[in-house]
């Protein structure tokens, strides 16, 4: 019981902040400067490369 | 070297079992360690005549799709196994007598029932998963699948979990909890195989040539690792006997339950949902020819989604010994689960601005906007179904069979389908389909399908809810619980009617594929002028 009390008071005050901290970070990255230009560049990822692997290790042509 | 590791393997497999087969306990293991001892003494002899003999070579310059042919193959014949099952156990419910007296014990609805949601989850669905991230992984990595036959093993040996689990369901063999029916030994081998497909994938993603992991592979790869870590907690069973089916799970009581939910609910969320989303972020984009609406959008959806999906399983135990607080914070998070989905749902569907004119030339895209449509109903109607007041009336009724067929039909049938559609022309190379007419019946019947589905147990699930609780002036229930039966008849024929429908339907779509295999013309002469020379 005791492990069980030191475990759910870590879960919700520290697990729940690291958590939370990680989430926003991920949508402020998302929104970073320059983004846009690299997803439009990424979003077009399955429109390469249909009929064979790359063959360079520079894949975009 | 390794065919000789290999052959000693088989060749103890295959002595273990035939000794296992004699000390056996019950028909399931019995049937099953014959079935083991056959296939292991089968591959014993396959492999001793390939050995010491030249390999086949992987070419590099070249993607692995024979074993996503495979998957495509198998996709399309479960599908039809599980839509066959399905409807007959639902006219079994409307006609009891449907529950042969010289069947029983083995193929009554108690029996047909986890073989009918097995079948379409995890061998349907399963395979699709497994066909459509070979595919994708490859496609959007630049690179060949990793670990050479290792892909081969991952599909056949998940084969082999579909046929035993199956027949073990069949012969008496599952440990009661739903959507993880298998018993230990059929928990075991699909854990070997699903390590196996993870280092397939995550091998392939190491060696892409791509410097971005496009985000169809974040999904995939969290429905492969998430449904691992279900697979694991949810099945921690000690085997009463090796030589026997028999298991029992070491959590007790309402322990056992929530981890059951936490299991069950996420097997909806990651293998149901993540994993086809992974499709939809790959095959809405290619069949729409243009990217997917917003990126960003996408980013976030993923991590909205996976951050909230694993909290709401306790919606499945409102009103249990299950802490208040417990299922509050599964309804919470279920409630909140609404807007990373219709964000999800939002980015599918506006992938096609621009492009909505195909909606009317092309039945394919259609089907996979029908597909995002059931999606987002789904998405809604599960939220409201989780809030405890809502599920007072609707949990243990037809409501809520009707909507994970809303969800099931709608969204994962028909982006399979779409899929499906998408992939046999270009995995056989062909120049189209057979026939797009056909794939526009599929899509009508399909959908008139799930119309009548949804609709019947909305209309009986509702009014059951109600029966159950009326009570009259002095406080006496109206209704027993055979009146309810009684009342649902008119509703559960037309329920079976609708699964008639979608299999006609998926046997139409058989059909077309199977012709667009053997009489479309192949595209070779085109493909070697549309690659440039590097």
């Amino acid at each position: 019981m005791e492990e069980y009390t030191a475990l759910r008071a870590f879960a919700d005050s520290w697990g729940l902040l690291l958590l939370f901290i990680f989430f926003v970070g991920v949508i402020l990255w998302v929104f970073r400067p320059g983004a846009t230009r690299q997803y439009r560049d990424t979003a077009n990822i399955p429109f390469r490369h249909d009929d064979k692997p790359a063959q360079s290790e520079e894949a975009r042509t | 070297m390794s065919n000789y590791l290999k052959l000693i393997v088989l060749g103890l497999v295959a002595i273990f079992a035939m000794y296992a087969a004699n000390n056996a306990r019950d028909l399931a293991y019995m049937v099953h360690a014959i079935l083991v001892a056959v296939i292991a003494i089968g591959l014993f002899i396959y492999t001793l005549r390939r050995t010491d003999e030249p390999g086949t070579a992987h070419p590099e310059n070249e993607y692995n799709d024979d074993v996503v042919r495979l998957g495509v193959i198998a996709t399309a014949f479960w599908g039809v196994v599980g839509f066959l099952a399905g409807t007959f156990i639902a006219f079994q419910l409307a006609f009891p007598q449907l529950n042969f007296e010289w069947a029983q014990g083995f193929a009554n609805f108690g029996r047909l029932r986890p073989l009918h949601t097995s079948a379409v989850i995890f061998a349907f669905g399963g395979n699709a998963l497994l066909a459509t991230s070979f595919y994708v992984v490859q496609r959007t990595s630049a690179a060949r699948l990793w670990g050479g036959g290792l892909g081969h093993f991952v599909f056949w040996g998940y084969q082999l979990f579909i046929v035993l689990a199956a027949t073990g369901y069949l012969l008496g063999n599952s440990q009661s909890k739903e959507y993880a029916e298998p018993e230990w030994y059929i928990d075991l081998w699909l854990t070997i195989v699903w390590v196996a497909y993870l280092a397939v994938f995550l091998g392939t993603l190491i060696k892409r040539k791509e410097p971005h992991i496009y985000v169809a592979n974040w999904f995939y790869l969290s429905f492969i690792v998430t449904v691992a870590m279900l697979h694991l907690v949810n099945n921690v069973t000690v085997p009463v006997s090796i030589f026997g089916s028999k298991s029992v799970i070491v959590w007790a009581g309402v322990q056992d339950a929530m981890t059951q939910w936490w299991y069950g609910h996420n097997a909806v969320g990651f293998f149901l949902t993540a994993g086809f989303l992974g499709m939809m972020y790959y095959f809405v984009p290619k069949q729409a020819e243009r990217p997917v609406f917003s990126y960003k959008l996408s980013i976030v959806h993923f991590w909205a989604l996976i951050f909230i999906y694993i909290w709401a399983g306790p919606h499945h135990l409102h009103y249990t010994a299950l802490p208040d607080w417990a299922s509050t914070l599964g309804m919470v998070f279920s409630v909140v689960l609404w807007m990373p989905s219709w964000g999800g749902m939002i980015n599918g569907l506006m992938t096609l601005s621009g492009a909505w004119d195909k909606l009317r030339t092309d039945p394919i895209i259609r089907m996979m906007v029908i597909s995002v449509g059931f999606y987002g109903m789904s998405t809604f109607e599960g939220p409201m179904m989780s809030i405890r007041a809502v599920n007072s009336l609707s949990h243990y009724t037809d409501w809520t069979i009707g909507h994970v067929h809303s969800g099931a039909l709608g969204w994962n049938g028909m982006i399979t389908f779409g899929a499906l559609y998408f992939l046999v022309p270009r995995l056989w190379k062909r120049e189209r389909l057979y026939s797009l007419s056909m794939v526009s019946w599929h899509f009508w019947l399909a959908t008139i399908g799930i119309v009548l589905y949804a609709a019947s147990m909305w209309v009986t699930g509702i009014m059951e809810g109600l029966m159950w609780r009326e009570v009259d002036a002095n406080g006496f229930l109206v209704n027993t619980f055979a009146d309810t039966v009684a009342a649902k008849f008119p509703m559960y024929v037309v329920r079976g009617l609708g699964g008639v429908l979608y299999v006609i339907g998926a046997l139409i779509m058989c059909y077309n594929l199977w012709m667009t295999v053997r009489k479309v013309p192949a595209t070779e002469s085109k493909l070697s002028v549309a690659v440039p020379a590097e």
